[in-house]
């Protein structure tokens, strides 16, 4: 043991890839279904009456949402983070038992709240509130995993050889902070069994059972604050940590500006938390603060396209790589998505656009080609490069790799364009009056106008989970690949036919 | 003096001060590795690029105590 040389352990990231994987296919393969039930409403009872409870669209939507959300890209943020903090920090997890313990913990913990969220949102037992659907006893054990995630970063940065914090480790940091703040404000709630009703009734409800502190607008606000910001530190700035680690280190080309990277950083950080007020455009929330939504949506085109310009500059004079391998191709598409996305945003939170946008189908479409193009591709490539380093093989097959990234690019060109079209479409139509005034058409009209373009994106996210389950199959064959040596590991991921 | 009159200057003294302090830090990143010093934040990127356990740490942590 004594003249064993130090080495990262991986133990921890392992776990967390795993459940990247796992999750990505349920929370995936639940979003097929629910596309297809808005296409087909028959899939609704697709299992019979009897069980329609747990097979319709509303039961399933939470699920789809806070599996891709919370399951998979929290897991890959994890796995991510347990292998790019160590890295970069210089500093083993072999070297703390301590840290080590709180890892596991954390990965353990973690699973008894995923099943906890699983089985209650299939019962039906939720808040209501989007994307924060969780009751109060699985609120309180989030926080119990987000705090070990916290000591495991400030624990490993307590520990580190570098002196200097490298800028993944920021975005790192901003989304525990980020998270935490968010998740804390916007979860604030009273068990129904504590409180008394006018009437003077006491103990109402199930013991599991909660509503919200605030009501009405300030519920709103609240809301939306954290669920755009919960874009921002879940879908955003964590995955910009990714990729300015796994981009350079994948391709041996340093950042093409540290500066710009700083400058992104803060001018992220100042303006998203203002953005949140563009998802109640045209509501009760004060007129100055949807004012306010819309102009920092705007401004936020800066800083995002700062750290997407800078990712593709650091392939300059390098393109050749591009065409050369499928890892290369999956972050530079993801960071393009970013910047596509990063600018469709603030678009549809112009007023007058958003007039038309609003609750139509191409804010599904906007979601989704940033989470698909951006998220999903840039966790995928992450794994793909992790894969080699932790099971010390190389990438199973290249040419599986290949076709799984033209498959996916079109399951989310056709996922995006068919909710665009479909969302302008609907907007137009709800719209439409004569010289009266009275509405042109009744609310059916839009559905079976809409009806080819739902079965359109259906078939996109049909082929995004078939690509994502030959990425599963390509990561497992990995695990008893040809064995690489150290060398072979420095940058380009070593990689099977 | 009324309050929407009072808004409007406060308006514009807030984004007069984020242009400054915007510009400035922009003006300290670039003016800072000329410096005695001062950082080289385009080194950094090492920190990515050579980050086995047995390289050597961009900045090590023992430089603080060899000062």
């Amino acid at each position: 043991m004594e003249n064993r040389p130090l080495e990262y352990d991986y133990t921890v990231a392992k776990m967390f890839m795993f459940t990247t994987i796992a999750l990505g296919i349920v929370g995936m393969l639940i979003g097929v279904i629910l596309a297809f039930e808005l296409a087909f409403p028959g899939v609704n009872t697709i299992l019979g009456q009897g069980l329609a409870e747990f097979t319709n669209y509303s039961r399933l939507r939470p699920l789809h949402t806070d599996a891709v959300i919370f399951g998979f890209t929290l897991s890959g943020i994890w796995a991510t983070w347990y292998y790019v903090g160590q890295r970069v920090l210089k500093v083993s997890m072999a070297e703390s038992g301590f840290l080590m313990f709180i890892g596991k913990l954390h990965f353990v913990l973690y699973m008894v709240v995923v099943v906890a969220v699983v089985a209650s949102l299939f019962l039906g037992i939720t808040t209501s509130k989007e994307y924060a659907e969780f009751e109060w006893p699985i609120d309180i054990a989030v926080v119990v995993v987000w705090v070990l995630f916290g000591v495991s970063i400030f624990g490993l940065i307590g520990i580190r050889r570098e002196k200097s914090l490298y800028i993944s480790i920021w975005y790192y940091i901003a989304t525990f902070l980020g998270i935490a703040m968010l998740y804390l404000f916007n979860n604030m709630e009273i068990p129904t069994m504590l409180a008394t009703n006018a009437a003077g009734e006491s103990g109402i409800g199930n013991w599991w059972h909660s509503v919200s502190m605030y009501a009405g607008t300030n519920d709103a606000l609240v809301e939306w604050w954290y669920g755009h910001n919960a874009v921002a530190f879940g879908f955003t700035v964590p995955i910009v940590a990714m990729i300015y680690y796994f981009l350079p280190k994948e391709s041996g080309q340093a950042i093409y500006s540290y500066k710009l990277s700083l400058l992104s950083f803060w001018g992220l950080m100042f303006v998203y938390l203002w953005a949140g007020g563009h998802h109640l455009l045209y509501s009760t929330v004060p007129d100055w603060m949807q004012t306010m939504g819309s102009i920092f949506s705007v401004i936020l085109i800066l800083p995002s396209w700062g750290s997407a310009i800078n990712m593709l500059l650091t392939m300059k004079g390098e393109w050749q790589q591009v065409a050369a391998s499928p890892l290369i191709k999956f972050m530079v598409l993801g960071s393009t998505f970013y910047m596509f996305s990063t600018l469709e945003g603030p678009i549809q939170a112009i007023k007058s656009v958003n007039a038309i946008a609003h609750f139509t189908d191409w804010i599904v479409g906007h979601v989704h080609d940033g989470t698909l193009g951006w998220v999903g591709f840039m966790i995928m490539a992450a794994l793909y490069h992790m894969a080699p380093r932790v099971f010390k093989r190389e990438i199973y097959s290249k040419s599986l790799m290949v076709s799984q990234f033209w498959i996916q690019t079109l399951g989310v060109v056709l996922y995006f364009t068919s909710m665009w079209i479909a969302g302008i479409t609907q907007g137009m139509m709800w719209r439409a009056h004569d010289e009266f005034g009275n509405l042109a058409y009744s609310f059916i009209d839009t559905v079976t106008v809409l009806h080819p373009y739902y079965a359109i994106r259906g078939v996109g996210g049909l082929l995004y989970l078939v690509g994502f389950l030959m990425f599963a199959y390509n990561i497992y064959k990995t695990m008893s690949a040809r064995p690489v040596e150290e060398s072979e590991l420095q940058n380009a991921s070593p990689m099977g036919a | 003096m009324n309050i929407a009159e009072l808004q409007a200057y406060g308006y514009f003294a807030l984004v007069l001060l984020l242009v400054v302090v915007l510009y400035s830090y922009i003006y300290h990143l670039y003016s800072t590795d000329k410096k005695k010093g001062g950082h080289d934040y385009e080194k950094f990127s090492n920190m990515a690029l050579n980050d086995d356990i047995g390289d050597a740490p961009v900045s090590p942590m023992s430089d603080d105590k060899e000062k």
